[in-house]
């Protein structure tokens, strides 16, 4: 116990070190900022104000649609206990053309197990515990980009994509630690609003009937989003 | 100059502002954009400099290209999303344009014109950071969101809330803690970490003994934050915790988390 905290401290006293300029020189580390500037004759007065040559200048004022929000509702099916209405929120960030990143919330009910319907006995879990909620943290890459043609003279943009992340679910009592990936469909209507189908899978570990296992809980919904 | 370009802001004395107050206009301009859109038209439209401006007919490497914008004429930029610009020609075709041939266009008073990238310059300067790392802590899984700011190149404060679920217990963890880059400079940036903070633990429901605790945390941790592209970072770190529990033992924990971050 004693000979870790002294590593603790040791490591603080490194830290502090690290970040003195004294010990930066010391060590070469400095680079060129410890050199003082060389002593020269004072300068005479400067003609050209730079400013007025500056060629790089603000930024047009141009509306960035990098951000996706939407609402979207399905079927969730929770292993053993039926399928539901599924309903939720997602918001995304697109880094790139290819890579975004998304959060989303979600929410459904769980039905009765064969065995809870068969036995007509006590049921299994109470009726909040039968309420799942769910969110995760995605990362997702449009992986077939494209364009669908309606008619003559309507052209769509569309996207594939696929996406895997990690979230919790909160079923049965208990948070559960979920793996969820999936693909889905983006149909963009106009630059801002688009159209999803998205396919999901979540595995979380559940020992409720028993023993211990993994569940794959497959979800597909539609989805609104606008970009702002 | 002509008299309309006296109404431009150099560059410089936007830099002055505070990055918050810039998140803030930016965000404010995005929700007013269709008020002001007439105000903004003046810095929108553009005239083509290289030989000509091609345009596709998605935001994509891949879209074809169907129509091409020769040199002198202007355009008008509609929206931008990610690096790709969506401009109307003069006879009302639009189409899309990447960045990098954006910035051979012209603004209207015959200045080259840039758009706003962030770079690594910003990756090492940048006030303010928020991200989201996964991991192991003492053999349950974590899933944890922070937000940090900086003090200077150096030296930042962060603030963390992190879920902890694992096969007997679950919990939530608070924890405010210092960082210190020593080469901030660099693309690979290594960091060492100390805080404090407090850990929430709840048996599972299906364990039948056990209590709700919540103890205080001290913490020491070293990383590493990775420059990816625009505003994205990579980051992996390793913490190693003391749980001040009220029995006679203090519990140790490592953990170990790999995420990603925004700077802004």
């Amino acid at each position: 116990m004693e000979s870790r905290f002294r590593v603790l401290f040791l490591a603080v006293a490194l830290i502090a070190l690290s970040g003195c300029a004294a010990t930066k020189g010391l060590f070469g580390l400095g680079g060129n900022e410890s050199a003082p500037p060389p002593a020269e004759a004072p300068e005479p007065e400067q003609i050209i104000d730079p400013r007025v040559e500056r060629r790089e200048i603000k930024e047009p004022a141009i509306d960035a649609e990098d951000f996706e929000v939407g609402a979207f509702v399905g079927i969730m099916s929770i292993e053993d206990f039926g399928s539901d209405v599924v309903y939720g929120a997602r918001i995304a960030y697109h880094i790139t053309e290819g890579f975004f990143v998304e959060g989303s919330v979600g929410r459904t009910e769980a039905g009765l197990t064969s065995f809870e319907v068969l036995s007509g006995g006590a049921p299994l879990l109470s009726d909040s515990d039968r309420e799942l909620t769910y969110y995760n943290l995605n990362l997702g890459y449009n992986i077939l980009p494209g364009e669908v043609f309606i008619g003559e003279s309507r052209a769509y943009n569309t996207n594939l994509y696929v996406i895997a992340g990690l979230g919790s679910t909160r079923f049965a009592g208990d948070d559960r630690f979920t793996v969820n990936f999936g693909a889905g469909y983006r149909f963009l209507l106009t630059d801002s609003v688009a159209l999803h189908i998205d396919f999901r899978d979540h595995l979380f570990d559940i020992d409720l009937l028993g023993e211990e296992k993994t569940v794959h809980n497959l979800e597909g919904h539609l989805r609104v989003t606008v970009f702002f | 100059m002509s008299e309309r370009n006296i109404t431009i802001t150099p560059s410089t004395s936007r830099s002055t502002k505070p990055p918050w107050l810039t998140v803030l206009v930016l965000m404010l301009s995005q929700t007013f954009t269709t008020g002001l859109a007439e105000a903004a038209d003046e810095y929108r439209t553009v005239s083509v400099a290289d030989p000509y401006l091609e345009l596709r007919t998605g935001p994509g490497r891949g879209y074809p290209k169907f129509y091409v914008v020769n040199r002198g004429e202007t355009v008008e930029i509609i929206v931008r999303k990610t690096d790709w610009f969506k401009v109307r020609a003069p006879n009302g075709k639009e189409g899309w344009v990447d960045r990098d041939q954006m910035e051979l266009t012209l603004q209207p008073g015959g200045q080259e014109i840039k758009f706003a990238q962030a770079d690594q310059e910003d990756f090492t300067n940048a006030r303010w950071e928020a991200g989201v790392m996964a991991g192991d802590f003492g053999g349950a899984n974590i899933i944890s969101l922070y937000g940090g700011y900086s003090l200077n190149p150096n030296v930042s404060i962060e603030v963390w809330g992190s879920q902890i679920l694992g096969n007997f217990s679950n919990g939530w963890m608070g924890s405010v803690n210092l960082t210190h880059e020593t080469w901030p400079d660099w693309r690979i940036s290594p960091f060492f970490t100390m805080g404090t903070g407090v850990i929430h633990t709840e048996p599972k429901s299906t364990i039948i003994q056990g209590e709700d605790r919540t103890d205080q945390i001290a913490h020491v941790g070293a990383g590493f934050r990775f420059y990816a592209t625009r505003r994205f970072t990579l980051r992996a770190e390793y913490k190693s915790y003391v749980v001040f529990t009220s029995r006679d033992e203090n519990e140790e924990v490592e953990e170990w988390k790999v995420g990603f971050a925004f700077f802004f």
